[in-house]
Order: C-alpha cells, then structure tokens, then sequence
C-alpha cells in the first residue's frame, strides 16, 4: 500500500454547544495545538446529531468523524446525550458491519473546563485516522469536485 | 440567492499572526452569493461595527458572515450590530477563526486554509438562515411554592414581600417542616422554635400568601409563566374556617393509641389532633385511619365537644386549581430507615434511638417534657454512644447512600454538648469516620463539645450493639490506638442518613424537573445557576436539591425567592426562537418526539387536513410550544420521518456546513 507523507486527512468534529464546543474554546485559549483538518461543527446538543450527517460527511469525503458531548449526567438539557450514546452506539455498529472501521468514528465526553481534554482527544483521533488512511468505502465520488 | 456580507476581523494580532486575513477576505469574497468582503482590525470595537452598518446598508446584504473569535465571545454583540442595520439578528453566522484556528495553529498557510473553510461553511449556513423572531408569552404574577418547611416560608416570605402573589402547599397539616421537631440549632444554640414560629405566623398573616396545609400537588400543565396546578385538599373533617384552634376535641377524644408522628411515634396521641401548639394553621384534623366514627359511624365525641361546630364527619377531598408563572420546589428531606442496620439494634431496643428521635427526647415539647429519659424504663441515662455515618458515605452497600449527609457531625456534636451540659453525671462517646466541620464557627464549635465538655470523639466504626440485662452492649473498634472497645452504654443514637422526601419522585415527573440518581433535585448549572432547574420556571429551595443545614437553606430559599421575583416583574417572558418545528404534512402522529422531549414541549393536536376528492381527514400530528422548547434537537433526530426540525440548527443548515467542511 502507498503511503502518500503529505496526505492529511479531513476530520469533522460535531460538538454541542455548552460544554464541547466551550472546551474546544478553552484549549484555543490556552494555546494547545491540534490539527488544523479538525474542523468544528457546533449543534446545541449532541442529541442533535442525526446520523444522517455522519454518512453525508463520510459520503463527501471525510476520512474521520467525531462527536463531542457534554459528561453523562452533565447535560445542559438533562439527557440529550444519553440519547446521543445510544444511536452513535448503533450507527456505529452499523458502520462496522458495512465494513468501516470503527477507529474513524467516536464519541468522547468533554467539559468546558477541558481545554487540555479536547486537545488531547484531536491529537489521538487524528493519529488514528491518519494511521487508517483515505477513506474510500463510504465516498461517493460523483461528490468529488476536482 | 442571498445577499451575504463577509467581515474577516484581525482581532489585532490575535488572529492576523497565524492567518492571512486579506487573503481569507479575498477568496470568500468569490463565494457564491458573497457580495462584499472585507478585513478589519477590530470588528467588535465601534467602528467595526458601524463598517457592518454601513456595509448592510450600501449592499443591501440580506446575510452577514463574521471570521473573528469565538460566538460564544460576540454572538450577542454581533446579533445587535446586524438588527441595528435593520437585519433580523439571526441572519448572521459567526466563523470561529481564533480560539478554533489561528490561536491552535502555528503554520500561517495551513491556518488560512482553515479559516477559509470554516468562513466557507458559516457562508453556506447562513445562505439557508431564514429570519427568526423571539415569541413572547404572558406570565402570571403568582407563585407556587411546594413544601411548607423553612425553606418554603422564607422563598414565600420573600416573594410575598416583593408583592408577588405566593401559595404555600403543604402536605402536613400544619407548615414548620422538619425545623419544628428540632430542640435547639447548631452553632449558636439558639432554640429552633423560638426563631421559626414568628415566621410561620409571618406566612398565616401575610395578605400576599395563601396556604393550603393539608394539601398535595396533583397536577402540573403548562410551562414557564403560565403553569396550571390542580392541588387536592385532603378531607380534615373539620370545616377549617369554624375551627378556632381551641384544643377541646384532642383532650376529649377516646381514641388515644395513634402514633404521634410529631413525635416520630415516640408517643400516641388522639385520632383527632393538632400536631403541636403553635401549628399554622391551628386547626384540628381527624385521623381517618383511628377514628371511630369514621370507621365505624359510633362516637362522635369531637362534633359534641365542640363548641364552634367544626366538626364534619362528610367532608370530602376538595380539588382546587390555580395558574401560576413559577414554581419553587422545597420538599426537603426525611432520614432514612434504619431498619435495615440490624448490627445496631434499632430494632430490638427501644434505646437504640435516631438523632431525630433524640431531638423529641430532648425538647421541652416533646413526649419526656425534654427530661432526658430512656424510652424503655424512664430511667436516666449515663452512658451515652453516638454513632456517626449511619447509611452516610457507605459505597457499596446497598442499604445506604454514597454520599455525606453533611449536617450530622455537627447536630452530633450539639446533641452531644447539650447532654453534658444538662447532665455532667453522664459519659459521651462519638464514633466517627472523619469529623466535617466546614462552616462558619462549626469547627470551633466541635472544639468546644471536645475540649470544654469532655465529649469522647473515638474514630471508628461501632460494629454491633447488643441489647443485654437493661444495657446496651456496644462493640466497637478505636482506630487511633488500634484496640477493641466494649461500651455499657444506656442508650445508642444514630445519625441516620438524610435522602430526599419521598414525594419528591413523583413530584419531579410531573414537573418534568431532572433529578440525580439520589432523587435529589439537578440544578441547572452546579456553579452558576444553582436555585434553577434545568426546566424553566422550576425553582428549587431548600434540602431537596442535596443535603443543607439551615443557614444555607435559608440563603438558597432566599436566592430562589430572587429568582422568581425576577421572573414574576415581567409581563411578558422572551423565547428562545431557535426551537423545533414540525412539518404537519410530514408528521405522522407517532409520539416518537413527544417521548425524547425532556420539557414536555411537544404535545398532539387533531388538525383537519385535505384528503383525496375533496374530503377532509383528521390527523394527529405534533405541535411544539416554543415558550418550553429549549432547543436541544433530540426530537429532530427522533422523528423517523423526518417531519422534525430545528429552526436556526436546521438539518439543511448542518449538511451545508458537513459538505462546505467536506469538499
């Protein structure tokens, strides 16, 4: 298999909006570095995330998607991200079964008080799906605009 | 096609070192719909804004996108800026180019490439944006408060001085709540009932307070500003505005073997009864379950005693109810049963006694007339042992609670100081896991039961209490000086934990009010907003939110009595307009969105829709009260027909910004 060295890989982020996308803030604040292709999407609750955008990001061409939500219990509107576990639980066995590993897709808990946390997350996500290369099962290449 | 605006901000160097703002502007500005573009060094100071201004105005952009800091920093700045100009405040998008991009980024190119694309994705949003105006719904100038405890009187003391309209309900026939059976309050050792019955009596006479003692919540409709609350008056059979509080009936009933729950059952009292003499109410109540005129129709000495004719054998259960704007929850607590802890005997000896039970044992309106007497033979005891932690911070064990109950160490300590004062002939042993003494002279005043009243603090675990010959045999171990105790003690005392009232469960479904795994009531921010439920309009006072002594009971019931008045002086209540809304036609009336919603915001509606050849058909299908919805979008996700969607965070609007990420 080649490995192209310049190859960076596209990563959405979807994080909700009181505590992730707070923490993603933090870690900007105090300057800790992730990857530039992490790009942020912010919803108002990881409940919010309808699987549907997690096979539209694939199917464009994302090669890594990752939700982050507010700690189990920490929900600014009570259980929204109970909700969010159980159906990433079962797209992600979905995705699984269709033959897409499962390091490309994950679901981390952070707080608005970790800065340090989400950085940490990015970093390690983005190695991961760095190490698994281009996505290539779920892209639809009519989507390709090169 | 819109007409958009983009504003790429240097926010000085903050975000021009890493990225190369001219050229963010410059390639966004061949963007479709993209009509101006534009850098700046400070967007957010005056004159960036009126450049937006101005912009909007020249162009006549109908969306505007901002590169700078945070939304969660400048949203709110921005949103004025925009409808300053005329725009309607949500046709703007935020592109997070600082703490997202160039303060993560030390590689100038690599940071601009991002925060085109981010710019790219705030530009395709705010192409689907569509205008939205915050609803506006009435409030109704009165307040709930459930639960008639200290926490209750204070919040409604408050509200009512605020000239708020305020109800108490009370399930107990008379208000006081837990305070009322207490002797004396830690650290000052002031007598409880001297400091609590002026405010009782302040709540009776207070023209802005209505109290329904004797009465239970039964139904909660409506949302913030404008709930609808049925509350049952449970039957006292006695007509409560005869009743003169005179007494007669308790003395001259014949049934007297009804536990005194007052009391705690230490003693009985009569069927017919006022729980203690300056209950507020002062009205008498029959006991259904012991009185023998109710139960068997042959007695009636009460109707024949009294004077006023109070008395009415019919009454029935009366439901009442009324429109609120607020509700504050104040249930409080109630200690555990210890039942389940047979190594202490609590069962077995009547000696072995709870910290509550002690309380009646000690007070001067309590079953002993606050002489000091074993419950068994009325003896005075001489060998005391406290035992701390009793279903406190036990993990693991299923009988009791994970966490600390907080105000034991220090009742401990006075019960233990109050017993040396009146009585030096006796000895004092404390068992304890960790002294907690945090507060304001709380530790100095532990030091005192140690060092000025001789109190015997023993870290350690009592592991049995054997009742024998009249004693109480107590083992227990001594883990400072690592050795085995055996106690002759008179009587056993244990702080039993403290757990939520038990109304407080079903109260919380109707109130659609989260709760912990404790069934403590969640605050809607632990740091910030710690008086409020995550549920608008819910308020919460008092112990029901997690263990408190009575200072900080006072202080919260105070802080939430603020907040509803806060809420209370509006006419008019502003929404969140970013809420979920269904499409009728789409919708097909499943209840999957009604299940997930955690306000109770969706609820059905039979609507006529047209059918083929002219009929009419009716359909069930979901409406939204945008006064409750929060927001959060779990229905949208939820509904599997997708009939459900989220104005301002639309699935179009997140696939728009999945696709400009993407490509």
């Amino acid at each position: 298999m080649q490995v192209n060295e310049s190859w960076k890989p596209t990563i959405v982020a979807f994080c909700c909006n009181w505590c992730s996308y707070a923490g993603a803030d933090l870690s900007g604040t105090n300057r800790l570095n992730y990857p530039a292709n992490v790009k942020i999407i912010r919803i108002p609750c990881s409940c919010r995330l309808n699987p549907m955008f997690i096979l539209r990001a694939f199917q464009r061409g994302a090669d890594g998607v990752i939700l982050c939500g507010c700690h189990p219990g920490d929900c600014h509107y009570t259980t929204g991200n109970y909700y969010a576990r159980r159906r990433m639980t079962l797209l992600f066995s979905l995705l699984d079964y269709l033959g897409i590993e499962k390091e490309r897709t994950r679901v981390e808990w952070v707080s608005a008080a970790e800065g340090a946390k989400f950085a940490a997350v990015m970093n390690d996500f983005v190695a991961t799906v760095t190490a698994l290369g281009e996505n290539k099962r779920l892209e639809d290449l009519r989507c390709k605009q090169d | 096609m819109q007409r958009i605006g983009v504003f790429v901000c240097w926010c000085g160097s903050n975000i021009a070192a890493t990225v190369d703002v001219e050229k963010v502007a410059q390639v966004l500005a061949k963007e479709p719909g993209v009509v101006f573009s534009t850098d700046y060094q400070y967007m957010c100071s005056e004159a960036g804004q009126n450049l937006i201004i101005d912009a909007i105005k020249e162009h006549g952009l109908t969306g505007v996108v901002i590169c700078s800091c945070s939304p969660r920093m400048h949203e709110a700045t921005f949103r004025k800026t925009v409808q300053k100009a005329g725009l309607n405040p949500y046709m703007l998008e935020i592109a997070n180019i600082r703490e997202q991009c160039s303060w993560i980024h030390k590689d100038k190119e690599q940071a601009t490439e991002k925060a085109v694309i981010l710019g790219r994705a705030a530009i395709a949003k705010v192409h689907l944006n569509a205008p939205l105006t915050a609803g506006q719904s009435p409030v109704t100038k009165r307040a709930l408060v459930i639960g008639g405890g200290i926490a209750g009187i204070q919040t409604a003391l408050d509200i009512a001085d605020a000239g708020f309209a305020v109800d108490i309900v009370e399930k107990k026939p008379t208000i006081g709540g837990k305070m009322t059976q207490i002797d004396k309050t830690f650290p000052t050792l002031d007598c409880a009932a001297c400091i609590l019955t002026p405010k009782m009596v302040d709540a009776a006479q207070n023209e802005n307070i209505d109290i329904f003692a004797y009465a239970e919540v039964e139904k909660v409709q409506g949302f913030v500003g404008n709930f609808t609350v049925t509350i049952r008056k449970k039957a006292r059979y006695v007509n409560p505005d005869l009743c003169t509080g005179c007494g007669l009936c308790t003395e001259k009933c014949p049934q007297k073997k009804a536990p005194n729950e007052f009391n705690l059952g230490l003693d009985n009292r009569r069927a017919i009864y006022i729980p203690f003499a300056q209950a507020v109410p002062k009205i008498a109540t029959i006991d259904a379950d012991y009185c023998t005129m109710l139960k068997t129709g042959k007695c009636g000495v009460c109707s024949k005693v009294c004077t006023a004719g109070a008395i009415d054998y019919k009454q029935q259960d009366e439901l009442v109810t009324r429109e609120y704007g607020a509700i504050v929850v104040a249930t409080g607590f109630e200690p555990i049963n210890v039942e389940p802890y047979g190594e202490f005997a609590y069962k077995q000896s009547p000696d072995v006694v709870t910290s509550l039970e002690f309380e009646r044992l000690m007070n001067a309106a309590g079953p002993t007339g606050g002489t000091l007497l074993r419950p068994s033979d009325k003896t005075h005891p001489h060998t005391l042992v406290f035992v701390q932690c009793v279903g406190s911070r036990c993990d693991g064990d299923t009988r009791g609670k994970s966490y600390c109950s907080k105000i034991c160490c220090m009742y401990t300590a006075k019960h233990a100081m109050l017993c040396r004062e009146k009585y030096p002939d006796t000895e004092v042993y404390v068992f304890y896991i960790d002294v907690r003494t945090p507060g304001k002279n709380f530790d100095e005043f532990y030091r005192r039961a140690v060092e000025e009243y001789g109190v015997h603090y023993i870290k350690g675990m009592v592991g049995k209490v054997v009742p024998e010959n009249g004693k109480l045999k107590v083992q227990a171990s001594d883990l400072l000086e690592n050795r085995q105790l055996h106690i002759d003690a008179d009587m056993v005392v244990l702080a039993a934990a403290i757990e939520p009232d038990k109304s407080a469960r079903p109260l919380a479904t109707m109130l659609t009010a989260s709760m912990d795994t404790n069934d403590f009531f969640t605050e809607a921010h632990p740091k910030l907003r710690p008086v409020e439920s995550p549920t608008a309009g819910i308020f919460l006072s008092g112990a029901c939110q997690g263990p408190k002594d009575i200072p900080e009971t006072v202080a919260q019931a105070s802080a939430a009595a603020a907040k509803v008045i806060g809420l209370l002086a509006k006419d008019h209540m502003t929404c969140n307009p970013c809420v979920a809304r269904p499409d009728e036609l789409m919708c097909n009336g499943c209840s999957a969105c009604e299940k997930v919603c955690p306000y109770g915001a969706i609820h059905y509606e039979d609507k006529e829709f047209r059918g083929p050849n002219r009929t009419m058909l009716l359909r069930r299908v979901a409406q939204v009260n945008p006064a409750v919805c929060q927001g959060c979008g779990a229905c949208t996700v939820a509904c599997p027909s997708g009939a459900m969607d989220l104005l301002g965070f639309s699935n179009q609007q997140i696939m728009a910004e999945v696709d400009a990420i993407c490509k």
